[in-house]
């Protein structure tokens, strides 16, 4: 089984390191996280914190965007591209389980976002204690947004797995995957935005509202990350809201969705014949 | 001997369209057979339901003992898809590691494979590169991976010149005479009449005929045909002492059942001081062929 998935793994990382890629990805989080580091050194006087931590929360608000983004865009193609190509029929001839197959690309796929992500966390870092010293304060939550990058890269390669299984067409899924990121990514906030402003405190506000942030695992990596460098003051928008929410229930979201999108995309894949 | 692959009433249709009636078959270790049919008869279908990667409506299918699809028979079947297709940003070496660590087995043989096959050469470079008939041969080395006891291949030779098809035949031969089951389908019926021991014709989705050339030449009964040259004024002769003869481009020409053939012989030879030449052609694959695959379903 292990042998299995390995070796689906190593010819995905082949074709990622081919396809460019690995290179997109980590280019991409090291040029935004560079930027972000050095946009966001300018406040840490007036609000007291290390110059890491202020930097950690400039990156959540950037990773709620850009790992989404690269884990959908690695994983549209995953099955779709395999039905349109004509090698899925082989492959499933092999005594090799669908899952298995999933189970591989996840593994490269997580890999390559792991790669990517340390590369532009640690850029950022780097920059930020090499200015200043005092800055190793906020190692620790660095360490925390790097993980919680990562399950949440997870969460959308399996949605990304899920919609590619679905659709069986790459166009098609890469439209589904472009839909998917601007719904929990972008209108997702915006239409609770909305609301809460529409709602003026009332019963959305209080009840609805905390349970559709942890309902969305871009918002509970956000919050959660938040809460835990108690920096909602250097955010803006709707980490405001995050110290109604215990921060439990945070990571829990965090950790169940990776976990959930990746029995969709079992369960998607498994069904349909060839 | 226990056949390695069993099929009887096999029904299978998609919305209502029929694509496989009632059909039964069976393939004995180290038997080569050939199965044949037009665009659409069935054949690449049939090999899906064999590989279970389509579930029959009907029937039951028993492939090296076990259900089609099922890990166990995985693990015994090969199968090279028509337009066999891979990755083209993978190397042909890459995929054919990956292809035998899936089959638990150490890929340092991978090189090996691909230099039967004739690919020593190209094994590093991207499948994307490859020629169609490359391409096919990577799907035939994957084909060769582990010791498949059958082998599902969807016209194996298309895309290869002729020397690789002589070269293909004979890795085949060498699998069967170590006991593997070969089923591969084809449109070159006078490649796979030297090459298998047996044929099978599917028409519109049912088998209209199987066993050895001999056989099927036996059971269509098609006419042999005569070509007789005459010597310089025996024309007319001849033509009063056979008749339904009759004259085509200055020779004679003659048809006559097989049962007939003998006695049709007989008498031309009782005329050969009349006689320059004699043609006897038998019916061709090509006949026999489209005897079966009309006969039903059109």
């Amino acid at each position: 089984m292990i042998a299995r998935i390995l070796a689906t793994a190593t010819t995905e990382i082949h074709i990622a390191r081919r396809n460019r890629w690995v290179l997109i990805a980590v280019l991409l989080m090291v040029a935004f996280s560079l930027v972000l580091s050095a946009a966001g050194s300018a406040p840490t006087g007036v609000l007291g914190a290390d110059r890491l931590s202020v930097v950690v929360a400039s990156l959540t608000s950037l990773s709620v965007y850009l790992v989404p983004l690269v884990a959908l865009l690695m994983s549209f193609d995953a099955v779709a591209g395999e039905v349109e190509r004509g090698t899925l029929p082989l492959l499933l001839t092999y005594p090799v389980a669908r899952w298995e197959i999933l189970a591989g690309k996840l593994v490269a796929h997580t890999a390559i976002l792991v790669v990517a992500i340390v590369a532009g966390y640690g850029a950022a870092a780097v920059v930020a204690i090499a200015a200043d010293p005092a800055a190793l304060a906020g190692l620790g939550a660095l360490w925390r947004l790097t993980w919680t990058s990562v399950l949440l890269g997870a969460a959308f390669l399996g949605f990304g797995y899920a919609l590619s299984s679905l659709a069986r067409r790459v166009s098609g899924a890469a439209g589904l995957a472009i839909g998917l990121w601007l719904g929990m990514v972008v209108l997702y906030d915006l239409g609770l935005l909305a609301a809460v402003v529409a709602d003026n405190g009332g019963l959305f506000t209080t009840r609805i509202f905390p349970v559709a942030l942890l309902a969305n695992p871009a918002d509970a990596f956000r919050l959660f990350n938040l809460t835990a460098a108690h920096a909602t003051a250097a955010a803006s928008g709707i980490g405001g809201a995050a110290n109604a929410i215990p921060q439990w229930q945070s990571l829990a979201s965090i950790v169940i969705w990776p976990l959930v999108s990746l029995v969709l995309a079992a369960m998607a894949f498994r069904k349909g014949e060839l | 001997m226990t056949s390695t692959l069993t099929i009887s009433r096999l029904t299978k249709a998609f919305g209502g369209v029929k694509a496989l009636t009632d059909v039964s078959l069976a393939v004995a270790p180290g038997e080569r057979v050939a199965l044949l049919g037009h665009n659409g008869a069935g054949k690449s279908t049939l090999m899906k339901v064999i590989l279970g990667l389509i579930a029959p409506d009907d029937g039951d299918i028993s492939v090296c003992g076990a259900a089609p699809g099922s890990a166990q028979a995985r693990a015994q079947v090969a199968y090279l898809p028509e337009n066999a297709a891979f990755h083209p940003a993978l190397t042909g070496l890459e995929q054919i590691t990956q292809y035998m660590r899936l089959r638990n087995l150490n890929p340092s043989g991978a090189m090996e494979l691909l230099g039967r096959v004739g690919l020593a050469g190209a094994a590093k470079r991207r499948i994307g590169t490859y020629s169609k008939g490359m391409r096919q041969r990577v799907g035939l080395a994957q084909a060769l991976i582990g010791q498949p006891r059958l082998l599902v291949l969807d016209e194996p030779t298309s895309g290869l010149d002729p020397v690789s098809r002589r070269d293909f035949y004979e890795l085949l031969d060498g699998l069967a005479a170590d006991g593997a089951a070969i089923l591969l389908s084809s449109h070159a019926l006078t490649e796979v009449e030297a090459r298998t021991d047996r044929l099978l014709i599917l028409s519109g989705g049912r088998m209209v005929a199987q066993g050895t050339l001999p056989d099927l030449r036996r059971e269509a009964a098609l006419p042999v045909a005569m070509h007789l040259s005459a010597i310089n004024g025996y024309e007319g002769d001849i033509l009063a002492a056979l008749p339904g003869a009759i004259r085509v481009n200055g020779a004679l020409h003659l048809t006559c059942a097989q049962d007939q053939k003998l006695a049709t012989l007989a008498r031309i030879s009782t005329m050969t001081d009349k006689i320059a030449d004699l043609d006897v052609i038998p019916p061709s694959l090509e006949d026999i062929y489209s005897h079966f695959s009309r006969r039903d379903g059109q």
